[in-house]
């Protein structure tokens, strides 16, 4: 109780008192902290262990009432049949690569792009950078039909390009943006001192930008694969034919067939969710770490 | 923009003209990805987007010039697509003050000297990692009138629950209840603006007699100002670009109830296949978002503080 202002000499008693009603309220105070905090982690893991647990279940139980929390009969073969009805394997393939691909093109471009306004001098660099916060803003609907068009008369509806190369133009504001800022907190003495030893432009981007923001450029990978893994609007409007199906759009087609089957609809999304769980728990740090880094700055 | 352009002018002066002329090469050779990519997949959109909104074409037919036939339809011809606004602000409404107002709560709360924080920081954060189709149909799943949990939840304590997606008055509450699942990403946020709130400014308060509550509003609320700010106009533009969830679960129904703004546009370009009609809706979702965004940042002068602007930064 540092803060606490003493004027007047108080009697010791009345003190320990005083003090002692004190802790009870913070007792108290504490124990309705860790209600609300229970109550709202009840709201949050039930979708989760509801899925899981209908995920198991045989198609008498899932429409039972009140419903069974743990499955009996204990049906793992539901992940068989709900992945093999579809060819899930194709579909995880084809999101792999609609991921993947874009992926190295972002980092790749979103860093180059961002190396350039935060390190070089060139005419109308900032007139550019503002342009690309003002991008931040511009939802992607207006620019979605003519991006259609325009990929329908290249002749590339149906294949993975409309989705896989927009993204090596560094056409993620919000990636440029973080890895700019990034960028600007590493001092560029590290920069003159690789210049002596002779190093161009694109060394000292390579050799010494890019390794120093490993946490910045970890967290836009993850922003990529995530916005790029649970994507539907795009697969939905380029992909039609099956083969060329993404996950999002697997599971929408499952959905379709499989309407009330909810055991086998919620194995396979729970399939779907699984890499970017995994991912999650992996590199936890760097999530919340880019999470906090776009919110804050 | 106090950032941009700081490290221009410092050791510019001295050093030649040739290596200057290089660096600018190499400079705009480092940004062409972005200054190519913004002509051909932004700029050069955007203003086709504008003609293609005075025109009808169905991709197959010549396209012909309507000039502002599209706009007068959808003002005063189509009423969907005030019911699609108005079904979409209406979820805005609600889910973005929620949001904010349980994601700051949150914050608070995990804010205290409790135990397991990180590992509850995890749990409460989880929903947001995932989204997409899969969720879509979770929460389908979760929302059954009959079978599903939450109506199950409900009626342990007694409650007959509603039909959820299937009844036009709930559909969008279901939504909005939806969305809150998502609430530990602006937890998260607000977690480190709260932790980097100077404690010297409670103390102090708090020698000055201040409670809980006052210290709440005039210390925590107008310190973190700016990260609400910011994620209020982040969830105004996601609020309003709803489109998968309503896609998926309800397809718009029950009887247009969940009828939203990005559905509707969708359904003109590529199930009507009305490109230019779809392009005038988008322009109505962009203004409307610009229009809703300009309100936040003027009103933003009255309840935004920044701690710099004091110190004449």
């Amino acid at each position: 109780m540092a803060t606490e202002a003493r004027p007047f000499r108080v009697e010791r008693s009345r003190q320990v008192s005083l003090w002692q009603s004190k802790r009870a309220m913070n007792a108290l105070r504490l124990t309705l902290v860790y209600v609300a905090l229970a109550i709202g982690a009840i709201f949050v893991c039930i979708p989760f262990v509801w899925m899981l647990s209908t995920s198991f279940k045989d198609e008498g139980a899932v429409f039972l009432y009140p419903p069974q929390w743990l499955p009996q009969p204990f049906v793992p073969e539901n992940y068989v049949q709900a992945l093999t009805v579809l060819p899930f394997a194709l579909f995880f393939r084809n999101t792999l690569i609609t991921t993947l691909v874009p992926l190295l093109g972002a980092l790749l471009s979103g860093s180059l792009v961002a190396y350039s306004f935060a390190r070089l001098r060139w005419p109308g660099r900032d007139v550019c950078f503002l342009t690309v916060l003002a991008t931040l803003m511009l939802p992607e609907q207006v620019t979605m039909i003519p991006r259609f068009i325009l990929f329908r008369e290249l002749g590339w509806l149906n294949t993975f390009l409309p989705l896989i190369v927009p993204p090596y133009f560094a056409l993620g504001a919000f990636n440029v943006f973080l890895l700019r800022q990034f960028f600007m907190t590493i001092s560029t003495e590290t920069d003159d001192a690789a210049r002596i030893d002779g190093a161009g432009v694109l060394g000292i981007y390579w050799r010494i930008i890019l390794p120093l923001s490993k946490p910045a450029l970890a967290a836009v990978a993850i922003f990529v694969f995530k916005g790029h893994w649970d994507d539907f609007l795009g697969p939905l409007i380029y992909l039609n034919s099956q083969e060329n199906f993404t996950l999002a759009l697997g599971l929408r087609a499952f959905q379709g067939e499989f309407a009330t089957d909810w055991n086998l609809l919620m194995a396979a999304s729970l399939v779907v969710m699984l890499p970017v769980l995994l991912l999650f728990f992996f590199l936890q740090r760097y999530f919340i770490q880019g999470v906090v880094f776009t919110g804050i700055k | 923009m106090a950032i941009v352009g700081s490290l221009a002018s410092a050791r510019g002066a001295r050093r030649s003209s040739r290596m200057a002329r290089r660096e600018a090469l190499w400079g705009f050779a480092c940004a062409s990805p972005w200054l190519v990519g913004f002509v051909v997949f932004t700029a050069g959109p955007m203003l086709s987007s504008i003609v293609l909104s005075l025109t009808s074409w169905d991709l197959i037919t010549p396209l012909h010039f309507v000039w502002f036939q599209n706009y007068r339809t959808l003002v005063a011809g189509d009423a969907t697509v005030w019911h699609s606004l108005a079904v979409t602000s209406f979820y805005a409404v609600l889910a973005v003050p929620l949001n904010t107002a349980c994601g700051l709560a949150l914050a608070i709360l995990l804010n205290q000297q409790i135990k397991l924080q990180r590992l509850i920081r995890t749990v409460f954060y989880l929903p947001s990692v995932v989204s997409g189709v899969a969720v879509a149909l979770l929460w389908e799943w979760i929302f059954s009138p009959d079978f599903g949990v939450l109506n199950a939840l409900l009626g342990y304590v007694g409650i007959k629950g509603p039909a959820w997606l299937a009844d036009p008055r709930t559909v969008i509450f279901a939504f909005v209840i939806m969305s809150l699942w998502g609430v530990g990403s602006g937890m998260i946020i607000y977690l480190a603006g709260l932790q980097g709130i100077p404690t010297d400014l409670y103390e102090a308060a708090q020698v000055d007699g201040a409670g809980s509550v006052r210290q709440f509003w005039q210390i925590t609320v107008p310190m973190l100002s700016p990260v609400i700010f910011f994620n209020v106009i982040i969830g105004i533009i996601g609020a309003l670009q709803t489109f998968t969830q309503a896609f998926i679960m309800t397809n718009g129904g029950p009887n247009d109830a969940s009828l939203f703004f990005m559905l509707y546009l969708y359904r003109n370009a590529f199930q009507y296949f009305k490109m230019g009609y779809a392009s005038a809706l988008a322009w109505v979702l962009f203004i409307y978002i610009m229009l809703l965004t300009l309100l936040v940042i003027r009103s933003s002068a009255v309840w935004v503080y920044y701690e710099g602007r004091t110190r004449g930064r």
